[in-house]
């Protein structure tokens, strides 16, 4: 077993990781070390073969493939060492990484770490779809990697369940390589995607999207047959009278993204039941002493832009590692909130959220209160869940010292 | 045509256990099995529970294989290295009534020479398992747990590897007896045998009925399973059991650990008419997790990750009570036919001892001499997981292939993946990589590792990506390449 010292290390190798790696290089921590599971970095960018990445951050649209290569070349320039094929099996309060390649198994000692494991996909049993198991269901991630790195044909006759962006670019993907493309299936009155990929993988191709619709029943002893699907109510209850079966030999699945915290639970990070996140302080540190956390094992983001900007910061505080964290306050998702990060606070000054709200909503008001103190007030014109909700607030040295709760609450929701 | 000793049709627990009884002796051995690996029916899909004995009525057949097989089971482990965690079980009584039920098994259980049987009070019960509220509960330590396909597969391979041969995705489509063998008709050929031995569990009467008019109904009982997440492994340390329900034969809705780390909830008990219906249903579902919810007051809903299902193979109707013993016979019209029938729970259980009584049998018709090059190999190795960091850098200095890991959620290596893709029995579906060594067992259920397996049977072993399949021989993952032409 080899044994070494860095400054940072950064667990994950994907955009999040990257963007993390280069902020704390350029911060000034001189070692700095990516550790990937992967043969490649970029992680899930290389198979996202779509544009409209960097958009927010460049001002252009890439591909995922080009938007990874753009921060490759920034690291590779920069004196940051990179371990691939290289998987963390753990990390201790002391920040030693045990982690396992062909060529040995290492011990790192890090002085700081930034987790950016990413996330994975749900599957058929987070939401139990019961019938038969047959082959040809496929979560969307898994299907979009089968098709764009191996070139491989996941199926012919796809339905689609859930309104995800990586359902939505899935269905453009497959009608593009040949497969008819039934419908995307959404058991919400809304879509869970951006509206632009409504738009622009289901709309511009004649693909039916059944909202209120959910699949019940899954039929096939080998390879899948059909799918039963079946609008639902308010409470989105299965109205039986609604089901019919649709004859296909694929299922996709977009059902949302678990952020990865396998690594975080097992050296005992608190995590935020509702992001599946770790919680964090306003410098993106868990509750773990110089570890930080950023991307989507941190909470899932809609753009990658988004998720680069937190993560530079993340990863600039990884090198400067000098935050105590005495004083804290905490913060609270109110009404109409699904969560709010930062969950806590530790200094005064001026600080970034980064909220999602519960349901769709017109022109709602966003508050933040502290007891009876309102410290920030701003009319949206709209809020959706599927569009991450960003506002900074000046947090003044007496609202630390008070050391009351601040609530993040949605008026008119 | 190849003539063998004896064919066993059917590659269960039952007809790997009596392939590796038979594998010691001087004797050409076949098994026809129609799926694509061993154990991919019934033997696949049940609790994994090695019983004690306490449940069958005494001199019955059921009875007296649990308890031989029971004794036999720890010595064939340390053999095979399959492995086998002696947790014990409480059958929990909530009342004064179901305790009186408690003490009819405790009697039943000495009568069938099971050991250690102690009843407990509910505080007793509760200090070792704080998640369970009862009002007595009967201990039996002599129950433990078992991988039913990582048992199946033991007896298989080592079976292969001492020259018994196993055809997979090979159907018995007729038989014929002719004067002294077997004509034995499948999808792949045809063969023959001096003797015929019926192992098909449900299908046994089909079998059957190719040579002589069954004197037997067989009637499949589903029982639909949940599986919990292994961070709830803690909620309980032994398999908790209610008082067995009075009618269907069956033992209830139980919770058991399994030697993977996850917990089971079930089985139910449905009797329906088509045995590949291995389906789960959105009643059951909800039924068995509230079942569950009465033992376990603390079991959380979020808890669930996965639901199967499997099918008893049952000789008598709900009509009949749905209890009847084991067939294990010689057919009376057909001679050198043994047809085993009924076998179902404690069915794994009394598999080793079952395999002996079949030799036993056999040796009536052919000498049996034993084999001077017998050879046992342990089928389970220690995985990566399990292994300190020496082991495992030791590992990886010798072959780089171990510090590839391919399953992120149950750290198995590219080595574990290419060794369960290379066994003896050529079974090559990505469920039998995941039977073998775990690979796609854990909560992101093959989201990561799936592609890299895929890639390691195109890459190293040749296999054309049309032809990987899920499970069965028609269950195929892909359709080509892209841009390539897809026949409709």
């Amino acid at each position: 077993m080899t044994n070494f010292n860095t400054d940072v290390a950064v667990i994950g190798g994907g955009p999040a990781g990257l963007a993390a790696a280069i902020s704390a290089y350029e911060n000034g921590a001189k070692n700095v070390i990516v550790l990937d599971r992967n043969k490649w970095l970029g992680g899930i960018l290389p198979q996202c073969i779509h544009d409209g990445f960097g958009v927010e951050e460049t001002g252009s649209s890439m591909t995922g493939p080009e938007y990874a290569e753009m921060y490759i070349n920034t690291a590779k320039k920069l004196r940051i060492k990179f371990m691939n094929e290289t998987m963390v099996l753990q990390f201790n309060k002391n920040r030693k990484i045990i982690a396992a390649n062909k060529k040995d198994l290492h011990q790192i000692n890090a002085k700081s770490i930034v987790l950016a494991m990413g996330c994975r996909e749900k599957t058929r049993w987070n939401i139990m779809i019961p019938g038969d198991r047959p082959s040809g269901i496929y979560t969307a991630g898994v299907a979009q990697s089968f098709i764009n790195l191996y070139n491989i044909m996941v199926g012919k006759k796809v339905v689609i369940l859930g309104s995800g962006d990586v359902g939505l670019i899935m269905a453009r993907r497959l009608k593009f390589e040949g497969a008819k493309v039934l419908g995307v299936v959404e058991i919400l009155p809304y879509a869970s995607g951006l509206q632009r990929n409504i738009v622009q993988c289901l709309d511009d191709y004649g693909i039916p999207l059944y909202l209120n619709h959910t699949v019940t029943y899954i039929k096939g002893r080998e390879r899948l047959e059909s799918v039963t699907i079946a609008q639902v109510d308010e409470k989105i209850d299965i109205i039986p009278e609604t089901e019919r079966e649709i004859k296909c030999d694929t299922l996709l699945l977009s059902l949302g993204l678990i952020p990865e915290n396998e690594l975080s639970r097992n050296v005992g990070i608190e995590i935020d039941n509702v992001t599946g996140g770790p919680i964090v302080n306003q410098y993106f540190e868990t509750s773990l002493s110089s570890v930080f956390a950023c991307g989507n094992c941190l909470q899932v983001y809609d753009t990658v832009d988004a998720l680069a900007i937190d993560a530079k910061k993340a990863g600039e505080n990884a090198a400067k590692n000098t935050i105590k964290q005495n004083k804290k306050i905490n913060i609270k998702a109110g009404k109409g909130i699904n969560y709010v990060i930062p969950q806590r606070i530790s200094k005064s000054g001026k600080i970034r959220f980064t909220l999602r709200v519960k349901k769709p909503c017109v022109s709602p008001t966003l508050r933040v209160i502290s007891g009876d103190y309102e410290l920030f007030k701003k009319k949206l014109r709209w809020a959706n869940p599927a569009n991450m909700v960003g506002f900074d607030i000046d947090i003044s040295d007496e609202t630390i010292k008070a050391k009351g709760d601040l609530v993040v609450l949605l008026d008119g929701y | 045509m190849k003539n063998f000793h004896v064919a066993i049709v059917g590659g269960g627990v039952i007809g790997s256990a009596i392939a590796w009884e038979l594998s010691k002796y001087k004797l050409d051995v076949v098994v026809f099995e129609k799926g694509s690996d061993v154990a991919s029916c019934t033997s696949k899909a049940n609790s994994g529970v090695i019983h004690s004995g306490i449940n069958s009525p005494t001199g019955s057949l059921k009875a007296r294989y649990c308890v031989e097989g029971n004794k036999i089971l720890q010595s064939l482990a340390d053999k095979l290295g399959f492995q086998i965690k002696w947790i014990g079980k409480y059958v929990i009584a909530k009342n004064e009534e179901e305790a009186k039920e408690l003490e009819r098994l405790k009697k039943l259980g000495f009568d069938n020479k099971v050991p250690g049987l102690e009843i407990k009070d509910g505080s007793e019960v509760k200090i070792k398992e704080p998640n369970v509220s009862c009002y007595t509960a009967l201990w039996v330590p002599t129950a433990g747990i078992i991988s039913p396909y990582e048992f199946t597969i033991a007896f298989a391979e080592n079976a292969v590897e001492n020259n018994v041969n196993f055809l997979l995705e090979t159907e018995v489509i007729d038989l014929k007896k002719i004067k002294d063998h077997f004509l034995i008709k499948t999808n792949k050929g045809e063969y023959q045998s001096q003797l015929l031995v019926n192992a098909t569990g449900l299908y046994c009467r089909k079998i059957d009925a190719m040579l002589e008019e069954p004197d037997f109904q067989v009637y499949p009982c589903r029982g639909e399973y949940l599986v919990l997440d292994k961070n709830y492994s803690n909620l309980i340390n032994s398999m908790i059991y209610p008082v067995p329900p009075k009618e269907l034969g069956v033992l209830g809705v139980h919770i058991t650990p399994t030697i993977e780390g996850n917990i089971l909830l079930g089985p139910s008990a449905e009797f329906i008419g088509d045995p590949d219906d291995k389906r789960t249903t959105k009643d059951m579902m909800k039924t068995l997790f509230n079942e569950s919810k009465e033992i376990l007051p603390a079991l959380p809903e979020k808890a669930v990750i996965n639901a199967f299902s499997g099918i008893r193979c049952k000789l008598a109707s709900p009509g009949e009570g749905g209890w009847a013993d084991y067939r294990i016979e010689e057919s009376k019209n057909t001679h050198g036919l043994i047809n085993l029938l009924g076998i179902e729970s404690p069915g794994l259980t009394g598999a080793p001892a079952i395999a002996k009584e079949i030799t036993r049998m056999i040796s009536k018709f052919i000498e049996l001499k034993n084999k001077t090059d017998f050879k046992i190999r342990k089928v389970k190795k220690k995985s990566f997981s399990e292994m300190t960091a020496k082991e495992q850098s030791d590992l990886i200095n010798k072959d780089e292939r171990w510090g590839r890991i391919v399953c992120r959620c149950e750290h198995i290596t590219e080595a574990e993946v290419i060794e369960a893709l290379t066994n003896p029995i050529g079974a090559q579906t990505l469920s039998s990589v995941k039977y073998r060594c775990r690979a796609g067992m854990g909560r992101c259920q093959g989201g990561f590792c799936s592609q890299h397996i895929i890639r390691i049977m195109e890459k190293q072993f040749n296999i054309d990506v049309n032809k990987i399949n899920l499970k069965s021989p028609r269950s195929n993952l892909f359709y080509g390449r892209t841009r390539e032409k897809v026949n409709d």
